[in-house]
């Protein structure tokens, strides 16, 4: 067995007057709750030297502080740190900022627009708050004398306050989240830790996925660099063909299956879980009155014969979804709620939604499916149809209905109703 | 007494009501997809786009002006568990 390591932590040379000072967390299994780690992580933070003076880019985690600040220590003063830049204020990475700030008091803070409310939940003192910069128009860039660091806007990725630093000179790009993942190897380098591409990737699908019109976007504004060197807030550093990274990016953002319906047509998803053929019947009737309206695509699944996974992947291309599930102990069933709970990991917000099933005596599941949809930002137009045990004729003609009038609702040809509050009771 | 049409784009619904009526009174009620939390005008939640009608609102309180300003909204958002609807016609979507 090694001996334990106990000299002080040292900052890490990344370029010509560029330092890791960042802190590694190997045991780390669990981050945020919802993701995974094998490897635990590490928390990335940069320290820049310029003529005039230095900039800090990101701390770290509070309980890592004190190896933050040995490292920093080990290549800088506190009173040459003019510039002090958070590319994202989640405590991962902003745990030691009220510290530095005390420590470097003359030190100017560099934020987005969109991390001012979040800031106010990590300092809270007015002098502390005077020395905020936001990253736009005239303050886009900083400046250390004879070389400059410059802002790129790449909101939620991971949070709306989202930032990247770029450094031209070296064609350095400090990513945060960005390029990330959840990895720790002291080799720090890509081109020397372990294989972790499967991290990258699982980054990509939990993190940043939600958000792809917004990498889309990022990338637009990141592509045109093809930095040298990519330093992300989390796992090995990119100094190996960094753009394999990017176009990797580039490849996760696009969409998994291109889709044969027209551009103009429209698309309905109907999932459905039946205990004893009534949810699916329902299912078939609501399909059959859906495609009497032309231009929209429609597609029944039985949840029961499907994973979770390539559901969500249909999901995050199509315009409408309804669930239809039985009620059981006054709950809709499992298979609709995984898939329901997976949804998070797409965007959803502003597709059609809409719920039916049957019932033995009470029908709960209906309008609980509904309030999720709702919850996760989908439009939800009207109360969807129940049906107790064996759905009748009119029960099977008011699924039709619901069916149609949901492709019309898509295709935007829906009726518009006008009704009374006083009629709503 | 006075009545304001209050039309929820996202489920073409429109409703006539009261003035007087907050927003928040009737998109529950239809089950419009605004989302609401705090339901007091201080978690931005609620955040509301305004499409047509904006002078057919009572004036944002000096709380809802701050809670619209701290979240960067737009000039037409409003928080719907604040906003009043006054008369004439108000055509509104989830943010
Ligand atoms: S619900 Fe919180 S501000 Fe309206
Ligand atoms: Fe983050
Ligand atoms: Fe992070």
């Amino acid at each position: 067995m090694a001996l334990a390591d106990t000299r002080p932590p040292v900052a890490v040379p990344v370029a010509d007057g560029v330092h890791w000072i960042g802190a590694l967390d190997p045991g780390l299994r669990q981050f945020d709750i919802i993701l995974r780690t094998a490897n635990g992580t590490s928390y990335n933070a940069y320290c820049v030297r310029g003529r005039d003076g230095v900039a800090v880019i990101d701390t770290v985690k509070e309980n890592y502080a004190d190896t933050f600040f040995a490292r920093l220590e080990s290549v800088a003063r506190y009173d040459e740190i003019r510039a002090i830049v958070l590319n994202h204020l989640e405590p991962d990475h902003s745990g030691a900022l009220p510290e530095l700030m005390a420590r470097a008091p003359q030190a100017t803070l560099h934020i987005s627009a969109r991390a001012q409310a979040t800031l106010k939940g990590v300092l809270r003192g007015e002098e502390e708050l005077s020395r905020v910069r936001i990253t736009t128009g005239e303050q886009a860039s900083v400046s250390l004398g004879d070389r400059q660091l410059a802002f790129l806007q790449t909101p939620y990725l991971h949070w709306p306050d989202t930032q990247c630093t770029w450094l031209p000179d070296a064609c350095l790009l400090f990513s945060g989240d960005v390029f990330g993942c959840h990895f720790c190897d002291a080799r720090l380098f890509n081109d020397r830790v372990g294989d972790f591409r499967f991290s990258f990737d699982y980054y990509y699908q939990h993190i940043m996925r939600p958000f792809r019109e917004h990498v889309l976007n990022a990338l637009e504004l990141i592509e045109p660099l093809a930095p040298a060197l990519i330093a992300p807030a989390h796992g090995p550093i990119l100094r190996e063909a960094p753009c394999d990274y990017v176009r990797r990016y580039r490849q996760l953002a696009a969409p998994l299956l291109h889709n044969e319906a027209a551009t103009s047509e429209k698309t309905l998803l109907v999932f459905y879980v039946s205990a004893y053929g009534a949810t699916e019947r329902m299912a078939q009737a609501l399909r059959d009155g859906a495609e009497t309206v032309e231009g929209v695509r429609v597609s029944l699944y039985d949840l029961a014969g499907g994973e979770v996974a390539p559901f969500v992947d249909l999901i995050e291309e199509a315009d409408g979804l309804v669930f239809g599930s039985p009620t059981v102990n006054g709950d809709a069933v499992k298979p609709v709620w995984d898939l329901l709970s997976s949804l998070t990991l797409v965007n959803v917000k502003g597709k059609l939604g809409a719920a039916f099933g049957s019932y033995g005596w009470s029908g709960e599941a209906v309008g609980l499916i509904e309030d999720r949809l709702r919850g996760l930002k989908l439009r939800v137009p009207a109360a969807g149809p129940r049906a107790r045990l064996k759905p009748t004729d009119e029960e099977l003609r008011a699924c039709r209905d619901f069916g149609r009038d949901l492709s019309l609702h898509l295709t935007g040809r829906i009726e518009k109703r006008i009704i009374d509050m006083a009629a709503l009771g | 007494m006075p009545k304001a049409n209050v039309t929820f784009e996202d489920i073409g619904i429109t409703v006539t009501v009261p003035a007087g009526t907050r927003l928040i009174e009737v998109s529950e009620k239809v089950g419009a997809g605004i989302l609401y939390g705090c339901r007091e005008g201080e978690c931005g939640t609620c955040m509301t786009r305004i499409v047509q009608g904006a002078a057919n609102l009572a004036e944002p309180s000096v709380l809802e002006d701050r809670v619209l300003k701290d979240n960067l909204a737009g000039r037409d958002i409003r928080l719907a568990c604040q906003a009043q609807v006054l008369g004439g016609e108000i055509v509104v979507r989830p943010a």
